[in-house]
């Protein structure tokens, strides 16, 4: 056993890629992270974070398909929200394209600014994406109070 | 009781918890909880049945003073029923936007398109 002061606290969890769970997801993880006292706007844009990417698990990694999502959170040097959302579904092609605003490769209405919301809103973005293996995006925020 | 209240202010915008009246020329829309990826695609689908069906209507008042959370899922859905309304050469009038709302208004640039305000009356003097 560590004591507690050794321990970074974080929390994994699965679910199936169902649109029902991106409710779930935001919301888990915005009681997550407030722990560590984010601001309600911090919070809200910590949420539309999480909304993207695991929407972008459901309809476009999985598609017609249902696969599993795993996210994990932790907290980073007591001041830092860490979350990485990952899927095993089709990948993304071009992953510069996919990260322009506006770029869709679907005809429907997202308008292609998810993965936008998701560069706009946390302090740190990484997307990892193997087509045919999965897409993991690592997203960091830091307390407002606390960046340099 | 006090559970099915608590349900009413969960994360769900269920089909209920979305009114549509029609006034004059415009259909007012007033929505309730977070509109995303499950919710969207029900304001959508009720949205355009109204406009299919009433061949007069030219504007919408969405009213989403107890919305609380939108994502680019609910932006998208909004922007599609403005392109609508566009066509027929009317407004999207936007009524009581919480901050969250509004700032993704902001960053994403809609509101060059659509206008918004705090109250119906204030909308519907805006299309008159």
């Amino acid at each position: 056993m560590e004591s507690k002061s050794a321990v970074t606290n974080h929390v994994r969890m699965e679910f199936p890629s169902l649109a029902e769970n991106v409710a779930f997801a935001r919301t888990a993880v915005a009681v997550f992270a407030a722990q560590l006292d984010f601001t309600l706007e911090e919070l809200d844009e910590v949420k539309v974070a999480v909304s993207e990417a695991v929407s972008n698990c459901v309809i476009h990694a999985y598609a017609e398909t249902v696969g599993t999502v795993v996210i994990e959170m932790a907290i980073l040097n007591a001041d830092t929200l860490q979350i990485t959302v990952r899927d095993q579904g089709r990948g993304i092609k071009n992953v510069d394209q996919a990260l322009e605003p506006t770029y869709t490769t679907l005809p429907e209405e997202r308008m292609g600014l998810g993965l936008a919301f998701i560069n706009m809103y946390m302090d740190e973005v990484v997307l990892d994406s193997t087509v045919g293996v999965g897409t993991t995006v690592h997203m960091k925020k830091q307390k407002a109070g606390e960046k340099d | 009781m006090r559970k099915a209240v608590w349900r009413q202010r969960s994360v769900v915008l269920s089909p209920g918890y979305m009114n549509t009246q029609k006034r004059g020329n415009a259909l007012l829309v007033r929505l309730s909880g977070e509109l995303d990826l499950v919710t969207a695609p029900q304001f959508r689908s009720q949205v355009d049945g109204e406009l299919a069906n009433h061949d007069y209507l030219r504007h919408i008042i969405l009213n989403l003073t107890q919305v609380k959370f939108i994502d680019s899922s609910g932006l998208g859905a909004i922007l599609g029923r403005y392109k609508e309304v566009q066509g027929r050469g009317g407004k999207l009038v936007i009524v009581g936007a919480v901050p969250q709302v509004q700032q993704i208004f902001a960053v994403s640039g809609v509101l060059k398109l659509v206008e918004m305000c705090q109250s119906e009356k204030q909308a519907f003097e805006i299309i008159r």
